[in-house]
């Protein structure tokens, strides 16, 4: 038997304690929210394994190098985090395929896999590009008023909008 | 060293927060994006409204100090309409991502694997976007009451507005 799931706290509620840490972080630490840059940070230090040089020749990485900073550890945590309340309050489930992914793709965890992956690759250079993610941009730029901000969080959602419209054309699960 | 422990505090409450919200899970960012669930939306626009008046004060006050991502309107448009595109197929944002994995979604890790790739691919072409897309629309560090030219109060007000409208129509809707 699995047990029934619980349905968790109000998304009001946990979203303005976010709203809460967001500020102490910035009263405590002077940092903002992010997540994209540490994804760079973990490629420059993959390749930094198999050629040193081509990581010290790259622009890119002399922004963003192989080093451990506020906001990788931030990343680190929100794993450690989420793993904490998912088995604290039982909704921890080990699961390959997401359900509404079964529902229109079926239940193949290599398909969900290499689509994840390329999902993840196309999303992360498109942060990269505008400069980071919805955490940067929504949780660390709209929070100051920033014009970016604002922009590119219309963008993230009219993309994505637009394109699981497409991919979920005449779904109804 | 402390910076690093206070950011390992700060991600821990926040992926507490978001698994207990329940925002990172596939079905849920997918839902949103079908206009079928706005669990996320509503976690999404609460932080950010109650950080925005939070992070007002803390500035106003001089107690912390603005860190505002420019403008470069071009790219800001391009790199967000492609990482929409991404994320209708992963279901997964970069920080949900571990979130997810934290919850036990085994796929996240295959996404996380290609964010990776994904960055690394950005590094190797920045040289030519930094002389084409990012130079398109360059406005520098603005904020929106600069750009408009009114108070920030008024600013934060509207947002205020806006979003708890918003949560009105979704309630109303029972999305």
């Amino acid at each position: 038997m699995v047990r029934a799931e619980s349905k968790g706290w109000s998304p009001y509620l946990a979203g303005a304690l976010t709203g809460v840490v967001i500020i102490a972080s910035a009263w405590i630490a002077g940092n903002y929210f992010g997540a994209s840059a540490c994804f760079v940070r973990m490629a420059a230090f993959i390749e930094q394994i198999f050629s040193p040089e081509h990581v010290a020749g790259t622009v890119y990485f002399r922004w963003f190098g192989p080093t451990v900073d506020w906001q990788v550890m931030l990343v680190i945590g929100i794993l450690i985090g989420s793993f904490i309340s998912a088995k604290t309050d039982g909704s921890f489930r080990l699961k390959a395929v997401p359900d509404m992914w079964a529902s229109r793709f079926g239940p193949s965890p290599v398909k969900r896999g290499i689509f994840a992956f390329a999902g993840g690759v196309i999303l992360m250079f498109g942060a990269r590009l505008a400069g980071g993610c919805p955490s940067g941009y929504g949780l660390g730029a709209m929070v100051q008023l920033a014009v970016s901000g604002l922009v590119v969080v219309i963008c993230f959602f009219a993309g994505g909008i637009i394109s699981a419209q497409i991919i979920y054309r005449g779904s109804k699960g | 060293m402390s910076t690093l422990i206070n950011g390992l505090i700060t991600g821990m409450l926040f992926g507490f927060l978001l698994q207990k919200g329940r925002v990172v899970r596939y079905d849920k960012q997918i839902g949103a994006l079908r206009l079928m669930d706005m669990t996320i939306v509503k976690f999404f626009f609460s932080a950010i409204l109650t950080g925005m008046v939070g992070i007002a004060v803390l500035h106003n006050l001089g107690i912390a100090r603005p860190l505002i991502l420019p403008a470069n309107i071009g790219a800001n448009i391009i790199g967000g309409l492609i990482f929409g595109i991404g994320w209708a197929i992963i279901g997964y944002c970069p920080g949900t991502s571990l979130g997810a994995l934290g919850e036990g979604r085994i796929d996240a890790f295959w996404g996380i694997i290609g964010m990776i790739f994904g960055a690394a691919l950005f590094a190797e072409v920045f040289p030519f976007m930094r002389n084409t897309v990012l130079t398109w629309g360059r406005e520098g560090s603005i904020t929106l009451h600069q750009f408009f030219g009114i108070n920030e109060w008024v600013l934060i007000a509207l947002f205020i507005a806006a979003g708890s409208g918003l949560f009105i129509f979704f309630e109303k809707k029972g999305l």
